[in-house]
C-alpha cells in the first residue's frame, strides 16, 4: 500500500508553546542544581533529580523533536532503541557492580 | 539563465518532488531514516554511559570527581547546560521561521543556535583544559578515561551540529532554503535535539547524582 507523504507543519506547537517549553526546562534545571546544594535533600536528592531529568528528556523529545505530533513509527523506532540502550546499561552495571565476582575454573 | 534563476528553477523541481514522494509508511524516507540513525546514535551513547557508570567509584587514584577535592565544577556546567538547552530553543524557532518562510528570522536563529552550541564547546574546552592540569587525563584513572571519552564524543556530536547548521544559514543567506526545504532543517533540528537530550542525561549522571 502506498501512501502518500503528508509533512503537516500546523500541527507543530507555535513559537509561544516552544518559548513555554524552554521555560519550563530551565526551572526544571534550577530546581535540579538546587536539590543538588541543598544538604536536607542529600538522601533524596538522586530521587529527586532522576525523576526531573527524565521529565526534561520527555520535553524535548514529545514537543521539540515533534515525536507527540509525529507520526507513531517514529517514536516506536526511538524507543525501541532506547529502551534497548537503557537494557545495555542495567545489564552491565547488574553485571560488574552487584554481581559478585567468581573466578573462571 | 541567471544563477538567481536558475537556483529557484532547481528548488521547484526539488518541491515537485517532494510533493509527488510516495512512500509505503507515509513517513518522508529521509525522516525515518534519520529516526533509524538516532536509534543507533542512542545505543552507542548508551554503551559510553554504561561503561562510565561501571567505572564509576572505582578509581584507585586521584583525582576524584565528587569529594571535598572533587573536579567537577557543577556551577560552571550548570551555565554550560542552561546554554545548550536554550539552543534547542533557537533551532525550533529556526524550524519554525523556515517553515512560515521568513527568511531573516531563519537565518538569525539558525546563527543563533550555533552560537549557542559553540560557547557550550568553549565551556567544554575550558573544562578539559582546567581537568588537564589537575593531572586528569586519559590514562590517569578510570573515571579520566571514561569521562573524557563520554564527554568527548558528545562535544565532537556537538560541533558536527555547528557545522551543519552554519551550512544551513548560508543556504538561508543565498536564498535557498525556503519553506519547500523545511524538511532539511528539521533533520538538522533532530539531531541538535538528540545532541541536548544525550548532555541531559551527561549533566544528571555525571555531575549530579554523586
Amino acid at each position: 500500500m502506498d501512501t502518500h507523504v503528508h509533512e503537516d507543519h500546523g500541527s507543530h506547537p507555535g513559537p509561544k508553546a516552544y518559548v513555554l517549553i524552554g521555560l519550563i526546562l530551565t526551572i526544571v534545571t534550577a530546581v535540579e542544581i538546587a536539590v543538588y546544594y541543598i544538604e536536607a535533600l542529600d538522601d533524596w536528592s538522586t530521587a529527586i533529580i532522576v525523576p526531573l531529568s527524565m521529565a526534561k528528556f520527555l520535553l524535548v523529545v514529545m514537543f521539540y523533536m515533534h515525536l507527540k505530533f509525529d507520526n507513531r513509527l517514529l517514536t516506536a523506532v526511538f524507543a525501541a532503541c532506547g529502551l534497548l540502550a537503557i537494557a545495555v546499561i542495567v545489564s552491565l552495571v547488574i553485571l560488574f557492580k552487584v554481581l559478585p565476582y567468581q573466578p573462571l575454573g | 539563465m541567471p544563477a538567481a534563476e536558475r537556483g529557484e528553477a532547481d528548488l521547484m523541481r526539488y518541491a515537485a518532488d517532494v510533493d509527488h514522494h510516495y512512500t509505503t509508511t507515509g513517513i518522508d524516507n529521509r525522516k525515518l531514516g534519520f529516526w533509524v540513525l538516532i536509534g543507533s546514535e542512542s545505543l552507542f551513547f548508551g554503551s559510553l554511559i554504561a561503561t562510565y557508570m561501571v567505572y564509576r567509584g572505582q578509581s584507585t587514584v586521584g583525582p576524584f570527581p565528587h569529594g571535598p577535592d572533587g573536579l567537577l565544577d557543577i556551577p560552571l556546567t550548570s551555565v554550560s547546560t542552561f546554554v545548550l538547552l536554550m539552543s534547542s530553543l533557537a533551532m525550533v524557532l529556526a524550524l519554525h521561521a523556515v517553515q512560515v518562510n521568513n527568511r531573516r528570522g531563519a537565518m538569525l536563529w539558525l546563527f543563533a543556535t550555533a552560537f549557542l552550541g559553540a560557547t557550550f564547546l568553549g565551556f567544554q574546552a575550558y573544562e578539559f583544559t582546567h581537568f588537564w592540569h589537575e593531572g586528569l587525563t586519559l590514562d590517569r584513572n578510570l573515571f579520566g578515561a571514561s569521562f573524557f571519552i563520554l564527554t568527548g564524543f558528545h562535544g565532537a556530536h556537538v560541533a558536527v551540529g555547528v557545522v551543519w547548521l552554519l551550512v544551513l544559514m548560508t543556504e538561508a543567506w543565498r536564498h535557498r532554503l525556503p519553506a519547500q526545504r523545511a524538511l532539511s532543517v528539521e533533520i538538522a533540528g533532530l539531531y541538535w535535539h538528540f545532541v541536548d537530550v544525550v548532555w541531559i542525561v551527561i549533566f544528571t549522571l555525571i555531575y549530579l547524582i554523586e
